[in-house]
């Protein structure tokens, strides 16, 4: 977990917390988000405001600043953390850039370097002197390790405990002795110092007291089904603490950071509300009335989910089992998708984020006034950053490759699928370091999600029908492109086409070295193949004529071979005669050297041209004797464009044979499709 | 209590079928096999002339000496048959109702999925799990 956490931080060394710095990270960091929001926004509704604000992923500079004035430490080395967590390169604290601070402020306090490979200490915890912070009397004693699922309950205590003081100052004394193994400087300074900080957080436990045990308790149930065993013990424990809490009235949020993580996958943020509301819009124009049963499953059926998971994708979204689905069952049914697609197992029950009466409620009013909406507050601006991060990470990516989840997004399985209280934290670190890398581009994905939406569409569009097979090149030289052969061949064809003029000259050279042994053997040859070969397909069945012919080089029955392999493929014809015609006036050349030139290469269409060409090399033969030398040196030359030639028309034949390959393939394929379809 | 549930398709071939012994499951789907034939019969003696009355509840179909058969059918011809054993007698006939009402609205829901094809088997986990409570429900 710690591994994977540190795995997911962008950048540095891997940040390794354990358990309960990552519990003390959190919370440190809900504060410091929560009590920016409450010191900027109006005293109403700060964590309204604290939600509304944009940079709900970061930590405000203000109370970041006094937690880390309140750590004691030289102002300078503030600032070299300050660098080195990467806050001053974003701009802002995220989550990431937080935890690294706190953790280097643990180091530097115990007396570590402040250095990037600070993080990898085992520190304690760091020690926050006063002011504003609730961290000075949590962290007053490093708390490292009471053991993962005692220390959360200890925090839980403590946080509530605090939580509830500044309400009530009534069980302050009570609450002292659980607070003395974790708090050695007394509570009741910071308690009333903590007074204006904790001060939304009592507007809303007082609204929402009521309000959140039933919806937590049905909560809590729901995390251990969707977390491993492990969890179950880790959150029972909470759920104890949080219980008894629960009867002085103490607001749970620590308790909803803690069990809000494992509902995260089941929270729909308002990105993607938004995401599904356009979808929905684009299936039904009226956002009030159903989508019918049919069309919704053509919609589903493109995400490419099993028919089986789908079907019960359904059953849990379609709450009041019509049919047809409203807005809210959509957004869930939808939201079920999203996190299935993304690996996350589906729920044994739908989850109550995603339940018809909550998505209602917070559907119609997208700012979250809506009371019930709000006994979910405080724990937004807590939860909203990890979660926000979590989710936009999550349905982003995983929008943007509907049919296909990302890489990111798996490693988002990993943890999300360690549900539990737990391992919230450390999923939530873990995820940070993945999500500070999407932190930069946070802000930026708002924006772009209108965007990804359409492509969405489309890639759903697309989903529906497979992309069909890129048509197979014809006989175009597609791969052959690339090779000179093509531009050699286009001329070429074209003056075969045209005047066949090529042909009449050379013989292919192709057969050279063994042509040229048989060149003298079939002198007569040459008379035989002087009708022209005019038509290149002509040429073709000289080709085969010939190849009976015996004594034509390797290269003829290469070529009857060729043509023979193409036979079933036109297009391989033509490439003989294609080639045929370049090699012709290279044999021409050779005429006049061999007193015999035969044009038998074997080529056939070679020996049409050759065959008139022939006629003229005897006549040049014949005054050889007198221009030996010159013809010697023609004849290197000419042997050098043999070479050559022959060479081109090598490639250009494995190019031929690797072309009637594919094409091969290709036909095989379409056989195997049809014949299911023959099958039935 | 019921020791196997079977819902049959119109063409008289299973939906859904679970038994709660595990052993001995051939035998109860060869019960309910057989037992379709009464429920043909059933039909075919009320649906000539009261085909709007024809009560979806048929009651017992028959008993043997261990267990007890019990039918119902909806309108579209489906039919749930029920195998209960002998040995609870406590069992009214108001249960078996309840049962079979629970068992049909259950069979509507799994009909609403659009994902769900008439005639496939029934693959909805709401509906094994309450055909699960029913099963343990009386044991």
């Amino acid at each position: 977990m710690e591994a994977a956490a540190g795995g997911g931080c962008g950048s540095g060394p891997p940040l390794l917390l354990s358990e309960g710095e990552q519990q003390c990270y959190s919370e440190l960091f809900a504060s410091c988000a929560a009590a920016g929001a409450a010191v900027g926004g109006p005293g109403s509704g700060p964590p309204e405001a604290a939600r509304a604000v944009p940079s709900a992923a970061t930590a405000a500079a203000g109370p970041v600043a006094d937690l880390f004035r309140a750590s004691q430490l030289p102002a300078e080395t503030l600032h070299q953390i300050t660098e080195l967590c990467g806050a001053k390169r974003v701009g802002y604290f995220g989550p990431t850039q937080f935890y690294i601070a706190l953790k280097l402020i643990a180091a530097a306090q115990s007396g570590l370097p402040v250095r990037i490979e600070s993080i990898k200490c085992e520190v304690p915890l760091p020690r926050f002197l006063m002011s504003k912070t609730d961290a000075e009397i949590r962290f007053g004693n490093p708390t490292e390790l009471h053991g993962t699922k005692v220390q959360i309950p200890y925090l839980i205590t403590e946080k509530n405990t605090f939580k509830r003081m500044d309400d009530e100052d009534k069980q302050q004394e009570t609450q002292s002795p659980t607070m003395s193994p974790l708090a050695s400087p007394p509570s009741s300074p910071p308690h009333y110092q903590r007074v204006p900080l904790s001060h939304a957080y009592g507007k809303l436990r007082s609204n929402t007291e009521q309000m959140h045990p039933a919806p937590y308790e049905a909560r809590q149930p729901l995390v251990q089904p969707e977390g491993p065993s492990s969890g179950a013990p880790g959150t029972k424990p909470p759920r104890h603490q949080a219980s008894l809490i629960r009867s002085f009235s103490v607001e749970r949020e620590p308790q909803d950071n803690n069990s809000n993580y494992p509902d995260e996958p089941w929270r729909i943020t308002e990105e993607q509300r938004e995401y599904y509301v356009n979808q929905f819009r684009s299936l039904q124009p009226d956002p009030s009335s159903f989508i019918s049963g049919s069309v919704a499953k053509n919609f589903f059926t493109k995400s490419k989910l099993s028919i089986p998971e789908l079907s019960y994708i359904w059953e849990l979204s379609d709450a009041d089992c019509d049919g047809a689905l409203t807005l809210p069952e959509f957004c869930a049914a939808f939201h079920l998708i999203v996190a299935r697609k993304n690996g996350y197992p589906l729920p044994e029950g739908l989850p109550p984020t995603l339940q018809t009466e909550y998505l209602q409620a917070a559907f119609p009013k997208p700012k979250r006034e809506c009371a019930l909406f709000d006994s979910y507050s405080e724990s937004m601006p807590a939860n909203q950053q990890p979660r926000d991060l979590n989710r936009m990470e999550l349905s982003v990516k995983d929008m943007a490759d509907f049919p296909v989840p990302t890489q990111d997004v798996t490693s988002d399985d990993k943890q999300g699928l360690k549900s539990t209280a737990d391992e919230a934290l450390p999923r939530d670190v873990s995820e940070d370091p993945a999500t500070s890398k999407d932190s930069n581009s946070l802000k930026a994905r708002p924006r772009s999600r209108s965007y990804s939406s359409t492509s969405i569409e489309e890639a759903m569009k697309r989903g529906e029908d497979p992309p069909t097979p890129p048509p197979r090149p014809q006989k175009t030289h597609s791969r052959a492109s690339s090779l000179d052969l093509n531009k050699v061949f286009q001329p070429s064809v074209p003056a075969t086409k045209s005047g066949l003029l090529p042909p009449p000259p050379a013989l292919p050279p192709r057969p050279c070295p063994s042509q040229i042994s048989h060149l003298r053997v079939n002198s007569k040859r040459s008379a035989q193949r002087r009708p022209p070969t005019q038509l290149p397909n002509y040429g073709d069945f000289r080709l085969q004529k010939q190849s009976e012919q015996a004594p034509e080089a390797e290269i003829h029955p290469q070529l009857n071979r060729a043509p023979s392999q193409a036979a079933e493929s036109s297009p391989a014809k033509k490439d003989i005669p294609y080639s045929q015609p370049p090699s012709k006036p290279i044999r021409r050349k050779f005429r006049p050297e061999n007193p015999a030139t035969e044009n038998q290469d074997t080529s056939t269409a070679v020996g049409g041209p050759a065959s008139a060409a022939t006629v003229k090399p005897h006549a040049a033969v014949q005054k050889q004797s007198s221009k030996q030398k010159k013809a010697i040196q023609t004849a290197i030359r000419k042997n050098k464009e043999a070479n050559a030639v022959l060479a081109r028309l090598n490639s250009e034949l494995q190019q031929q044979l690797k072309e009637v390959h594919q094409e091969r393939i290709a036909l095989e394929n379409q056989l195997e499709q049809l014949r299911p379809v023959t099958v039935l | 209590m019921a020791v196997c549930v079977a819902v049959i398709a119109k063409e008289n071939y299973p939906l859904y079928i679970r038994s709660a012994p595990t052993e001995n499951e051939l035998k109860f789907h060869y019960m309910v096999h057989t037992s379709l034939d009464v429920v043909d019969e059933k039909i075919s003696a009320m649906g000539k002339a009261l085909v709007d009355q024809r009560e979806l509840y048929l009651g017992l179909l028959y008993p043997t000496e261990d267990y007890k058969v019990y039918g119902y059918v909806t309108n579209s011809k489906v039919k749930f048959v029920m195998v209960v054993d002998s040995s609870n007698t406590a069992l009214r006939d108001n249960e078996i109702r309840s049962m079979f009402r629970k068992l049909h609205n259950s069979y509507t829901d799994v009909m609403c999925n659009p994902f769900y094809n008439p005639g496939d088997r029934i693959q909805s986990r709401a509906f094994d799990s309450m055909v699960t409570s029913m099963m343990i429900q009386v044991c």
